[in-house]
């Protein structure tokens, strides 16, 4: 989900609903739609809430919507494309009709790249705004597309970056190519000097907002740079703009280019774009084409605005949803989601036609879940599923609820602790080396406590000591959960093993309740105390318990565990004072 | 003092006896007294004591000192020799600071300024009279009552004297009063009930408003409860339970078997937990991975496809599950492979991991529900009955569901539980 804020007057000024309708039912129309009302703020409790309430001072207290948009749609990305939407969605307004058209006189447009950029960012997409009218508020929401696109589908511009620029300032054809970045020379937005793009990288890297990009092509032999026939840099993607080309309230004609490294999102971002704002021009939803020119010499019209078409039967649609509509009117829920939809004639077959600004629309399903949504998710009947299916319990898990409620029973509590730790949980602190741990090891851990997967459940109990030695001793915790090991024979490298493991705190030991407990599940779990076929405990030697303490627990002549008085110098390790015993064991053996 | 004497002193009085005079005339400490009292109480109604409290003026520290040695400003006066003393010199005396000051006000002495070496200090009077440590030694005296208020909070003002509260019991004899004490069991034995001597004995009153023992047992962790609760639940419904049991996952199955194309933030480094080692799967049913990747790539079955060109690599590289749809697509591409379908219904409820930063509602590692119901001709209205089902089964009746948004499923909901009365959601 992706966030957006707008002044609610503009918002219901540009809906027709000023005055009319209340923020509670403006909340209630996004539920229907699938949008959230996050907040209803201001300018000013924005900035105290960030900052203080004396930095707020000044600020406006205009109402401001913020509203939680899905990922997949960039065509409710900006206030245009908000109202347009929900206006279609209340039969208020029919969906526009985007058009491209061919220049009034003369030649599209022309972007020319060259082989050069092939090694850094081989697309460019291109298109233009004829004789559009900007206010500051249309200009504002043209900027702030461009930014949460960038944040968005672009993936920080490292995928597509944005560049608009007013078409009267310069003049093409226009050459997009990729240059060693100390012959990279031009005045960059709102500076006054010239630069070179090496210099351009050290200015910039202290710039709250432009840093984050310089990474994208800082280290790369030649960088993107496009010209006009002039030689005037009308931008350096992703970084900037030339200040030559800005835009600003009074331009008229704007030319737009995208350049990528991904064609088809260059394309999607293109056409929302266009489709949004050529609102403002004189003629409404036409946008102006321009030629992209490939090095092969190829070339492509631009922007594609796609209207594609899919077949569907109504009886599909009903079925999918559980719904029983006539053809007629599934047709009609699905253009009041943009989706202009008419009967065929053939059955109930209707023809959807998809615009470009629903790229999100990608499979049948998509469109029966518009139907749904047109037709209200709380509408719809609740029904069964009709196959009766017998529950089967997965045995491990089967087995590791009866344990724990016996285990609470003989006194002990449960806990439940991360399965992730640091490596010194299960290596140092144990006695161990790690890397006999067979560890799995985590690549991007945050800090310190997210190092490594645990591979005994034991430091997890001692943990949780640790942080409540002001409870009455003694202290008798258990739990029965998994840890990870390291195992070549499965597909990931890796497996689960379920464990018990328990503890005993006090001012002695305790080992005979340990091993009572130890006696105990044996006993619940069906085995006898019996060398052999059932199981037996003998002396055994390991860092974590103390010497002459320690005792391997067998089973059918195989290990499952070890239990024991911990090693002082274990106790100490992890910030323990009192003497303890513990017990852990592999309960998958007893399925 | 044994509780004895205490009766005794009772028996003599008329209607009772104030604990504070009991301790001066038995000549013992009041907590002596007010020991023996509560031991009392605790055997019956053998006495009634009422709690007072009085006030009195006892003398401080420095009170006591000047009562014996007398105030500053009259040991000022007192040190001046006929020649008079120098200023320097009073000052380094103790009460010299202070007695000077007050002896000033009171007009006792005077100071020359102009003499040589320094100010010199005169008596200015012959002779004095020492009120302040005549009051005071009214109080020690317990003739606090001839000190008018005004005297008494200036006294105070100086710290010389403090108002304390003494907190005493008024003691008269009770229903059950006797000079003796028998003694009062406190439990029965098996002594008592074998002998039948429990019909002879006292025994002490329970308290009935303090709480029995905190009993010393075993507990089971609150959220493994609910979880033992919703597995119930997903099992009285006909759900089977999946095999959860693999925390690491390859990206294969946890995203691109799920339709979550590569470039997704949710793969970022920030987002989830990658490992170093085991850091790869290379183990994949290879027919099944060339059609996700095909439908990725270009499409296929009906879907036109994300379009950018998918690499095996991503899908490679092992992660900590962050879902456990990861376990659904496994258990799903099982069912696919079955000879004959047959409908299922699947639950989990397991650990996932994600590497986003914590705060006070976030931590890396929790738990999910999910739950999987595979057949012919399941609509959108099944999947909201289902959930409205289970939702019953918690005591929640009623739901709104609304549209998301979600990668891999289409269409996608939320569900929110409402309250009519209150109405809030969640």
């Amino acid at each position: 989900y992706v966030w957006i804020l707008f002044e609610r007057d503009l918002y219901l000024i540009n809906s027709k609903y000023y005055k009319i309708m209340s923020d509670e039912e403006f909340d209630e129309l996004c539920f229907q739609f699938g949008l959230e009302l996050d907040e209803i703020t201001s300018e000013k409790e924005l900035i105290s809430k960030e900052q203080n309430d004396s930095k707020a001072a000044g600020a406006s207290d205009v109402i401001l919507y913020k509203i939680d948009v899905p990922a997949n749609r960039y065509d409710l990305l900006c206030l245009e494309g908000l109202v347009r939407g929900l206006q279609v969605f209340k039969n208020k307004l029919e969906a526009p009709r985007y058009v491209r058209v061919s220049p009034v006189s003369g030649q599209p447009q022309k972007l020319i790249i060259t082989k050069e950029t092939a090694a850094v960012r081989p697309y460019a997409v291109a298109a233009v705004l004829r004789d559009i009218t900007f206010t500051q508020e249309r200009y504002d929401s043209f900027i702030e597309l461009q930014e949460k696109l960038h944040q968005n589908i672009c993936r920080k511009r490292s995928i597509v970056a944005i560049g608009t620029h007013d078409l009267d300032t310069t003049s093409g054809p226009f050459t997009y190519t990729a240059k060693p970045p100390s012959e990279i020379c031009f005045q960059p937005l709102n500076q006054t000097k010239e630069f070179t793009a090496t210099e351009l990288m050290s200015l910039y890297r202290t710039d709250s907002h432009l840093k984050h990009y310089l990474h994208i092509i800082e280290d790369k032999p030649v960088y993107p740079v496009i010209y006009d026939s002039n030689g005037i840099v009308l931008s350096m993607p992703p970084i900037i703009n030339g200040d030559h080309t800005k835009i600003s309230l009074k331009t008229k004609n704007v030319f737009i280019e995208c350049t990528a490294t991904d064609l088809t999102k260059a394309k999607v971002v293109l056409d929302t774009l266009v489709t949004m704002f050529s609102q403002y021009c004189s003629q409404p939803f036409t946008v102006e084409e321009a030629e992209v020119v490939y090095p092969d010499g190829k070339t492509c019209l631009y922007p594609e605005l796609p209207y594609r078409k899919e077949k569907l039967s109504g009886e599909f649609v009903n079925r999918k949803i559980g719904i029983n509509e006539s053809t007629e009117t599934v047709a009609q829920l699905l253009t009041r989601m943009c989706l202009l939809s008419k009967l065929t004639g053939v059955g109930d077959q209707i023809e959807v036609e998809i615009p470009p600004t629903r790229s999100d629309i990608i499979h049948a399903c998509d469109i029966v879940e518009d139907a749904a949504i047109a037709y209200g998710f709380n509408n719809i009947t609740r029904t069964t599923p009709r196959s009766y299916t017998v529950a089967t319990q997965f045995p491990l898990n089967k087995l590791t609820e009866l344990l724990r409620q016996d285990v609470a029973a003989a006194g002990f509590t449960e806990v439940l602790t991360f399965a992730l730790c640091s490596k010194e949980d299960v290596g140092d602190k144990l006695g161990k080396k790690i890397s006999e741990t067979g560890a799995a090891h985590i690549s991007n851990p945050k800090t310190a406590e997210f190092q490594v997967a645990r591979t005994t459940l034991l430091p997890g109990l001692l943990k949780t000591i640790a942080a409540n030695k002001k409870m009455p001793l003694p202290l008798k915790l258990f739990e029965i959960s998994d840890v990870v090991l390291k195992d070549k024979s499965k597909d990931v490298g890796a497996r689960n093993s379920r464990r018990f493991c328990a503890v005993y705190y006090n001012k002695s030991p305790g080992f005979e309740v340990i091993h009572g407990l130890m006696d105990r599940t044996m006993q619940l779990l069906g085995v006898k105390p019996l060398r052999g076929e059932g199981y037996h405990i003998q002396a055994a030697e390991d860092s974590i318990f103390f010497p002459g303490r320690c005792a391997e627990i067998f089973v059918d002549g195989k290990s499952v565990g070890r239990l024991g008085v911990l090693h002082p110098n274990v106790v100490t390790r992890f910030e323990l004072t009192m003497p303890c015993s513990a017990l852990e064991m592999d309960i998958e053996p007893f399925l | 003092m044994s509780p004895i004497a205490l009766l005794l002193g009772l028996e003599k009085a008329e209607d009772g006896v104030d604990s504070l005079e009991l301790s001066s005339s038995l000549g013992v400490e009041h907590q002596v007294v007010v020991g023996a009292v509560k031991s009392l109480q605790s055997v019956g109604e053998v006495i009634s004591a009422e709690q007072r409290s009085s006030k009195h003026w006892q003398l401080t520290e420095e009170g006591v000192e000047i009562s014996e040695l007398g105030s500053h400003e009259a040991r000022v006066f007192e040190c001046i020799p006929v020649e008079g003393l120098l200023q320097s010199e009073l000052m380094k005396l103790p009460f010299g600071k202070i007695g000077f000051t007050k002896a000033m006000s009171n007009k006792w002495i005077r100071v020359d300024k102009t003499s040589e070496g320094g100010p010199l200090i005169f008596r200015s009077v012959q002779t004095i009279v020492d009120q302040v440590r005549e009051k005071l030694l009214n109080v020690l005296n317990g003739k606090d009552a001839e000190l008018e208020e005004k005297e008494k909070s200036e006294l105070k003002k100086r710290r010389l004297l403090s108002e304390v509260t003494v907190k005493s019991y008024w003691i008269t004899k009770g229903s059950s009063f006797s000079t003796t004490i028998t003694k009062q069991e406190t439990e029965l034995t098996p002594e008592m009930i074998v002998s039948g001597n429990w019909k002879d004995n006292k025994f002490k009153p329970y308290n009935f408003e303090a709480m029995g023992v905190p009993l010393d047992c075993g507990h089971l962790h609150p959220l493994m409860k609910v979880r033992t609760q919703f597995r119930q639940i997903f099992l009285e419904m006909g759900f089977t339970e999946m095999p959860t049991n693999n925390f690491i996952e390859s990206s294969f199955w946890n995203f691109d078997s799920l339709f979550q194309p590569q470039q997704h933030p949710a793969r970022d480094q920030h987002d989830t937990f990658f490992l170093s080692d085991p850091a790869l799967t290379l183990d994949f049913p290879q027919d099944y991975l060339q059609r996700v990747k095909k439908v990725h790539t270009e499409g296929g079955f009906g879907s036109q496809g994300y379009k950018y060109e998918w690499k095996v690599e991503e899908a490679q590289k092992n992660i900590l599950r962050t879902h456990t749809t990861a376990v659904s697509a496994r258990m799903l591409y099982k069912l696919a492979q079955q000879e004959k379908f047959t409908p299922v219904k699947y639950f989990s409820i397991d650990r996932v991991f994600r590497n986003e930063t914590l705060d006070a509602t976030h931590l890396a590692e929790f738990h999910q529900i999910e739950g999987v119901v595979a057949d012919y001709d399941l609509t959108l209205g099944d999947l909201m009955g289902v959930l409205h089902q289970f939702f019953t089964k918690l005591g929640i009746t009623k739901l709104r569901f609304k549209p998301a948004y979600n990668p891999y499923t289409e269409p996608s909901m939320e569900v929110f539980s409402y309250h009519e009365g209150t109405q809030s959601q969640c």
